[in-house]
């Protein structure tokens, strides 16, 4: 589990908050915890080795996790310019109804498919930043408008039916492997992890997002265009949402007006045990992406220690609960 | 009455008019600025000062008159225009992005990109660096924001303006921001240092100390008018005040008729103490009487004061109201014994400012103006209208948020608010600051009425004239406890100040 290792070593970088080791340590511990339990228990039932420690599932973890990482470096930035974005779970439907609409039905290529489809992303992003940042409403509000409408979008083009897609080339990027071993998916987030990491990182942009988080008014009066900022932070989170919405129809064989449901609850989730501040201003990709791996640790664990589901949501929410306090309480002694 | 040893201003505006709906801001006013000089721009609430900074930096553009620059007349049609010009406002309130770091804050909107957007901060860390040693601030450019003290904010606001290379930088109420003496002696240092540089200030305040301490020549506004300009060392308070509110004031302090020996002891506090917070105190506060509270900032003046509304557990001591022990083990037992706390920090923890002046007023009062749970919308009325007319805010009608108002009538919300309850005791933190010479006269004026009217007072204030002016009695405080406890006739500045850091045979 390289991620989680990774994040720790950042605790270094200025630009990190104090709350993040105290964080991380706590995510560190439940992973190894995990670790342990699992892997002595699977040693105990099975023959065939560390089933939890193995590779292979190691890509199982992250695959399964991939579409949520990819949502939630989106839902990152939005989060540290003082927004949310709700409707990424309608525009992970609507992408794969759009993708699948066009391609069984209209019979466009799928390189045309998937343009059209990330177009689509950016166009959503780039209407539910206009509305935020032109109107001046509320990005909880704005999107969740656009959730709705998105959502009912999805069920209108195929008439509430999933659409059934069976083309392999379509299929490989959901279910297909890399040099026979690393899931697409996985490629994809990491590809997108990457941008995301340089961008926020190293970038005018970047800075601009997070100066706009620390304090709008000040982003403003130093010629930040706080304008085109805010479209680009939602563009940007839309795109992400389209693009797992892609990964998630290949993974289903089919385009279903229904998919994503929660998603974007998933996505916010990942950001907060990743030690984003819902009140904006600090949240980082490598935080968000060990969110989300955790959350896939957890998961995976439990589902490998045959915890009933019900069990674990029960759990999971306390691990949430868990990481909150401890990252509320180190922005506490931050700002004493 | 000008200084004539320098030949040619750096800035000059002319006849500066501007008008909103309804409004004559500015009114034909002149103004200049010389090479290297702290000019005081002085002026009540509204008398134009602000509107003639933003039209200085581009925010507004004036109806009449000309911007001259050396020599040369100028306009500014945006804030990058006066920016490039070499005009730069520290603002009232920071601006500045807690979460970043000081580098980053400094060249904000002016980064150095590269390919890719690819920023290169190592170029603007090198510039930050030489910037704040040529200050002579010890400031890691690389650290956040939210690890420096206010006044290392203030500072790398000003270390932002000189990275754009102003000449003219625009102080708006500069020690607003900062919290101790001592941050201010550091301003002052680097106010010195940018003189050297040949930089102009423009430098906005209400404290006539600050005016004295840091400024050579000082310009009043009124009313959107020029009034007048003088060296700061060949003019008076007195007169300065004066040329500000355009009546003579001898003195902006009511005539105190002094507290008779025998008038009876409203509050009595006997060796209250908490631990870390204050330390064992006793003081009495007779009816009618103002007791002011004097100390350097951190002595515990604040504390005090909570401690007596029970923000703070009493562990020790014993407090009476009128003859009668009471137990303040919380603000509502505190209020329900008839005492009120005007707090330091209106905006913060006063007021909700974006609600109406009837919510305001009746916040704390609901149960006098229902019935049975449900609001009477013809009492709070009464209750609002009252105290409107008797504190004489200047509103149109209790609807108006408080955000419209001066900081003046703010505070006069908060004392409406506590007088429809008819408090036995009012505790005052800092009740006059960052208003303006009229108002505090007015709200001095309300003090000494509700002194008469048998109401005592506990003043704290870090304005020693004021404490001077309105006490009839003044405790200090130091180190969490009330050290001395000086009579109207002993109080001076200096026997406050001695007992106030110790120096003398208490310490």
């Amino acid at each position: 589990m390289p991620e989680v290792t990774k994040s720790l070593d950042a605790a270094d970088s200025p630009s990190f908050k104090n709350g993040w080791s105290a964080l991380h340590i706590l995510i560190l511990l439940i992973a190894v915890g995990l670790f342990a339990v699992c892997d002595v228990m699977q040693y105990q039932n099975y023959t065939d080795g560390w089933v939890f420690l193995s590779a292979g599932n190691i890509l199982n973890i992250l695959n399964q996790v991939s579409t949520n990482a990819i949502i939630a470096f989106g839902m990152t930035l939005t989060i540290v310019i003082t927004g949310i974005d709700l409707s990424v779970g309608s525009v992970v439907a609507l992408s794969g109804v759009v993708l699948c609409t066009l391609f069984v039905d209209y019979g466009v290529s799928l390189p045309a498919c998937i343009g059209v489809v990330v177009a689509m992303g950016l166009g959503i992003g780039l209407l539910n930043g206009f509305i935020i940042a032109w109107f001046k409403i509320p990005a909880f509000v704005a999107t969740l408008v656009s959730m709705i409408v998105i959502r009912g979008a999805a069920l209108l083009i195929v008439d509430g039916v999933p659409i059934f897609n069976d083309d392999d080339t379509f299929l490989f990027l959901g279910n297909g492997l890399v040099a026979w071993t690393v899931p697409v998916p996985v490629v994809v987030m990491i590809l997108v992890a990457v941008v995301y990491f340089y961008l926020t990182k190293f970038t005018i942009w970047g800075r601009r997002i997070y100066a706009l988080g620390g304090n709008e008014e000040a982003a403003l009066l130093a010629g930040v265009n706080v304008f085109r900022t805010k479209l680009l932070v939602f563009a940007l989170c839309s795109v992400g949402a389209a693009v797992a919405g892609i990964i998630l129809a290949s993974r289903l064989g089919s385009g279903q007006p229904n998919a994503g449901d929660g998603y974007e609850l998933d996505a916010i989730t990942a950001c907060v045990v990743g030690g984003t501040n819902m009140n904006g201003g600090y949240g980082t990709i490598v935080g968000t992406m060990a969110g989300a791996v955790l959350i896939g640790l957890i998961n995976n664990g439990m589902n490998l220690l045959d915890i009933s589901p019900y069990w674990q949501l029960i759990m999971k929410g306390c691990i949430i609960l868990a990481a909150v306090i401890i990252d509320c309480n180190a922005n506490a002694t931050r700002t004493r | 009455m000008t200084t004539a040893t320098q030949s040619q201003p750096i800035l000059e505006m002319r006849g500066i008019g501007k008008s909103f709906p309804g409004v004559k801001a500015l009114d034909g006013v002149d103004f200049s600025l010389y090479k290297g000089e702290v000019l005081a721009l002085m002026g009540e609430n509204g008398a134009g000062k602000s509107t003639l900074m933003k039209i200085l930096s581009g925010i507004y553009s004036p109806d009449a008159g000309q911007i001259i620059m050396d020599g040369e007349e100028v306009s500014f049609p945006d804030t990058n225009t006066a920016r490039d010009a070499g005009i730069s406002i520290i603002h009232q309130e920071l601006n500045l992005c807690e979460n970043l770091s000081v580098v980053a804050n400094v060249f904000l909107g002016r980064e150095n990109v590269r390919t890719c957007g690819y920023i290169n901060d190592r170029e603007a860390e090198d510039k930050t660096r030489a910037i704040l040693q040529s200050l002579e601030l010890d400031i890691d450019p690389r650290v956040p924001m939210r690890n420096l003290s206010p006044a290392q904010k203030q500072m790398v606001e000003i270390a932002k303006a000189i990275s754009q290379n102003a000449r003219i930088i625009v102080m708006d109420e500069p020690t607003s921001s900062l919290t101790a003496a001592e941050e201010e002696e550091v301003l002052y240092g680097l106010i010195e240092r940018l003189k050297a540089q040949d930089v102009s200030i423009i430098y906005i305040s209400h404290k006539m100390q600050e005016i004295y301490r840091a400024c050579n020549r000082v310009t009043v506004l009124r009313d959107g008018q020029y009034i007048g300009d003088s060296a700061v060392k060949d003019i008076s308070e007195d007169r300065l005040v004066e040329m500000m509110v355009g009546r003579s004031f001898d003195n902006i302090y009511p005539h105190a008729p002094g507290v008779p020996d025998d008038a009876p002891v409203v509050f009595e506090a006997k060796e209250v103490h908490s631990p870390g917070v204050v330390e064992p105190s006793s003081f009495t506060v007779r009816q009618g009487e103002i007791l002011g509270f004097a100390g350097l900032v951190g002595s515990g003046r604040t504390e005090m004061a909570k401690l007596i509304f029970g923000v703070y557990p009493l562990v020790g001591g014993s407090m009476s109201l009128n003859g009668e022990s009471i137990d303040a083990s919380s603000c509502s037992a505190a209020i329900n014994h008839g005492i009120a706390f005007v707090p330091e920090d209106r905006k913060l923890e006063g007021l909700s400012l974006d609600h109406s002046i009837t919510d305001n007023i009746s916040a704390s009062n609901y149960t006098q103006v229902s019935v049975r749970g449900v609001l009477k919308k013809k009492s709070v009325r009464e209750m609002v209208d009252q105290g409107i007319a008797r504190l004489r805010i200047k509103t149109p009608g209790g609807h108006v948020s408080a955000r419209a108002l001066s900081g003046g009538n703010q505070q006069k919300i908060i004392l409406a608010r506590w007088l429809s309850r008819k408090p036995k005791m009012i505790i005052l933190d800092e009740p006059t600051r960052g208003i303006d010479v009229g108002a505090k006269a007015e709200i001095y004026a309300i003090m000494r009425e509700l002194a008469a009217a048998g109401v005592a007072i506990i003043m704290i204030s870090s304005d020693l004239p004021e404490v001077l002016g309105m006490s009839d009695r003044v405790a200090v405080m130091r180190e969490k406890r009330l050290v001395a406890i000086l009579d109207r006739r002993e109080a001076t500045q200096e026997s406050i100040m001695t007992h106030a850091a110790g120096g003398s045979k208490h310490a």
